[in-house]
């Protein structure tokens, strides 16, 4: 008579398909936008993966001249250090902000975190020592409306691979003194014309245009330009904030 | 009357409505609904910004086309004072807007995207079985004698008068014309001037910009484009109505 093993084979390898399968399941799952069994989401999320099949992720966006320079709005929030609006639920205010605002910047930092070997964090003197990029883009605005500005800052590429960005990583995500977020996959991210920008038009990156440093995204709308730049981290896998409302990838 | 180009301003006989094949019903159907949802997100989209403009850069700072009268909400502390860029005194300007408009371009936007793909996609479907069923050339294309501008007025004045039109297997001049208009014009450019305000694809497929002379100038071409498709249907359902509603109605649902 056979013995009856507690653990057989066939268990011992089902056992760990299924455990690897749920594994390798969920890991999946957290690693795409989720869509909330939303349909509007569906949508956003086709249009992603449309526009990442089709289209070449590295084509540089149209680069104008200086004489195409246009008048430029400020809009969503336009200095989260005002005092006047302390409260306001539009343009959150922030006490750490006006500090750094009314000492120039000097003791501003910008903390590059998460997934990579050196966890790094930079002054805006440190930033302004890497090889600027200067690029004259078009703004495209979810509203309609689109303004030209030249952009100097140094490429978020640099900074990641300065670095040592993760084998793993997937998206990068940035946190900004108005308590916005937004993040961006590693195409985006690693994108030639995606720069930390501090400066504008020629001058220092002024305050309602997100000083001391903002994020460039040409390749996307207006909004994922996150502006008033805190802390960015890289992640191997989605953070998921919740159904905003907003399309998280808005190429388009 | 069998061999006329033009649709006979006769009594109706039995029976000689066109048969719709189920591809043309089904695509027509859901290209209308589409259609519908492109337009109600389009206006929302249009209502957050009604200002149109040409070129690349255009904003509320700068001069536009025109200004459509239609609801931005509220405006009521506005801009703060411009601050030049540079010191020559035509310098382009920054301003800061003290409000936040209301805006419900988090829906309008993905529920234009969304309906967008649908009718792109069942567009494809139709354009393809249209090709390759013949559909087009047997009733779309027109013939040797239609390219004729006295045929166009006589066929043009005819729509107007009282009798009823009748509907026969046999499209119209201007049914022909408009129709081939719709598909084979109005369509492609409301679709890539679509393409043209996108920053990714116009990254990838710059000739876009130079096409249409910018991002704005699209805008302003999908606009009045999206006009005229509106137009269409406005005519396209009189037109329904007048060669009779539940006929036609019939054939495009159920083809008998």
């Amino acid at each position: 008579m056979k013995k009856k093993h507690l653990i057989t084979r066939r268990n011992a390898i089902m056992t760990g398909l299924t455990t690897f399968g749920g594994i390798w399941l969920t890991g999946c799952i957290k690693k795409a936008p989720p869509t909330y069994g939303n349909i509007l989401r569906m949508g956003d999320a086709l249009t992603y993966t449309a526009q990442r099949t089709l289209l070449p992720a590295q084509s540089l966006v149209k680069e104008y001249r200086h004489s195409d320079i246009s008048a430029f709005p400020a809009t969503g929030t336009t200095n989260p250090g005002d005092p006047n609006r302390r409260g306001d639920y539009e343009t959150p205010y922030s006490d750490a902000y006006e500090k750094l605002h009314s000492g120039s910047f000097t003791a501003w930092r910008l903390s590059v975190e998460g997934s990579l070997t050196r966890p790094t964090t930079y002054a805006l003197a440190d930033l302004k020592a890497f090889a600027p990029r200067s690029q004259i883009t078009r703004h495209t605005c979810e509203e309609g409306w689109t303004a030209i500005a030249e952009w100097t800052g140094v490429p978020l590429h640099t900074l990641l691979h300065e670095s040592g960005l993760s084998n793993n990583a997937r998206y990068v995500n940035f946190y900004a003194y108005d308590g916005y977020m937004e993040s961006i996959d590693l195409l985006d991210a690693l994108h030639p014309q995606t720069i930390l920008a501090y400066g504008m038009n020629g001058q220092a990156l002024p305050v309602a245009h997100g000083a001391p440093v903002r994020l460039r995204v040409e390749t996307q709308i207006g909004y994922k330009s996150v502006k008033y730049l805190q802390r960015i981290v890289v992640t191997d896998e989605f953070v998921d904030n919740g159904d905003t409302g907003w399309s998280w990838y808005t190429g388009i | 009357m069998t061999d006329s180009p033009v649709i006979t301003a006769q009594p109706q006989a039995a029976g000689k409505h066109s048969r719709h094949p189920v591809w043309v019903r089904l695509t027509h159907w859901v290209i209308t609904l589409s259609f519908f949802a492109l337009l109600y997100s389009g206006v929302e989209i249009l209502m957050v910004h009604p200002r149109l403009y040409w070129g690349d850069a255009g904003n509320d700072l700068t001069p536009a086309l025109f200004e459509l009268p239609i609801s931005r909400n509220y405006h009521h502390q506005g801009w703060e004072k411009a601050q030049p860029f540079f010191s020559s005194a035509s310098s382009p300007v920054s301003a800061s807007r003290t409000y936040e408009i209301f805006n419900q371009n988090g829906w309008g936007r993905s529920l234009h995207f969304l309906s967008g793909w649908v009718l792109v996609l069942t567009g494809l479907w139709y354009l393809l079985s249209g090709i390759f069923t013949g559909r087009f050339n047997q009733r779309l294309l027109p013939e040797r004698k239609e390219f004729n501008p006295r045929l166009w007025t006589t066929d043009f004045i005819r729509h107007f008068h009282k009798v009823p039109l009748v509907q026969e297997e046999r499209y119209g001049v201007l049914q022909k014309y408009t129709y081939l208009a719709v598909i084979f014009l109005l369509f492609p450019i409301v679709i890539m001037t679509g393409f043209t305000m996108s920053p990714a694809i116009t990254a990838a497929y710059p000739f876009l910009l130079t096409l249409f002379g910018g991002p704005q100038s699209a805008r302003t071409i999908h606009f009045f484009v999206a006009l005229l498709l509106v137009l269409f249907l406005v005519a396209h359902v009189v037109m329904v109505a007048r060669s009779g509603f539940k006929m036609q109605m019939r054939s495009m649902t159920t083809g008998k």
